[in-house]
């Protein structure tokens, strides 16, 4: 029970150590862009951690397996990525000094978020065929 | 089985998300977990005309394995830049990724993919959809960190999708 309880120990400690460094990133880095990096992947394994030792707490010590915790970490890897996109492009379109920056898009078109027309009319991107059966 | 499950990783992945919610693996649960993964894609199928296809299910673990990898890596690699760096001498720029990818759910998972692995976050996509716009957190070969995106990601997602 002792290496039980000192191993989950750690794992959370572990995890409290990256959502830190998480916030502490959000919080001292200058500029937004390089201000979402910490919380979109520190937290990542922050989270990650204090879930696999919640599992194993449950398992290991109350004798109860608990499965909730792959559904947590699969919603937030589904959510991250998509609040860091939409803050990056709701940056890029206030304008200033963040769209003076931007590179060029290699493409006859600009980037979706300035250029939302053309953004429908001309997206190349392929839809998969439509099911026959639907 | 085509007509009783038209959307067959959407009925799984039904039933898994409703057998972990449960927290509960017995046999009322997934049996409960199988009609709601049977009837939810079929009333809700006017919103899905498409069908995603996996073309190879096995280069899809592979490839959770490598991005799994990468997150561990990039985690310790960001901590350290933010509590060792000032955060104004790190070299954050934009780089553009020309994507070779086409497919919607392809191009969804590299963005994905970018924002959650080492010092980079994915930002827009161009407006024809063959671009990506990702902000990286510190570079000093942005020729390489594109080459690296391509070779390790999108190449496998290209096999995986199309």
């Amino acid at each position: 029970m002792i290496i039980a309880d000192a191993v989950i120990s750690l794992i959370v400690l572990v995890g409290a150590f990256f959502l830190f460094v998480g916030s502490l990133g959000l919080a001292k880095l200058p500029d937004l862009m390089r201000r979402l990096h910490g919380p979109t992947k520190a937290t990542t394994l922050g989270i990650g951690s204090m879930l696999i030792g919640s599992m194993l707490y449950f398992w290991a010590v109350e004798g109860n397996p608990s499965i909730h915790e792959p559904l947590i970490t699969l919603f937030l890897v589904l959510t991250a990525p998509v609040t860091a996109q939409m803050i990056a492009k709701a940056h890029i379109l206030r304008g200033g000094r963040a769209q003076e920056g931007l590179p060029g898009t290699g493409r006859p078109v600009g980037w979706a978020t300035l250029d939302a027309v053309e953004a429908d009319e001309r997206s190349e991107v392929t839809r998969t065929p439509p099911n026959p059966r639907a | 089985m085509a007509r009783l499950f038209p959307q067959p990783i959407l009925s799984i992945v039904i039933t898994l998300v409703w057998v972990l919610l449960a927290n509960d693996i017995s046999a009322g649960t997934v049996v409960l977990g199988i009609i709601l993964g049977w009837a939810i894609p079929r009333l809700t199928s006017r919103y899905w005309p498409d069908r995603p296809r996996i073309r190879q299910p096995f280069t899809v673990l592979e490839y959770l394995g490598i991005v799994l990898k990468d997150i561990a890596v990039s985690n310790v690699q960001v901590a350290y830049w933010v509590l060792f760096r000032r955060g104004d001498t790190l070299r954050s720029q934009y780089i553009t990724v020309p994507l070779d990818l086409t497919t919607a759910e392809a191009v969804t998972v590299l963005a994905g993919t970018i924002t959650l692995t080492p010092g980079t976050v994915s930002a827009d996509l161009s407006a024809d959809g063959r671009s990506l716009l990702v902000h990286c957190l510190e570079t000093h070969d942005p020729a390489a960190t594109v080459a690296q995106i391509k070779e390790r990601y999108e190449r496998r997602l290209k096999e995986i999708f199309e």
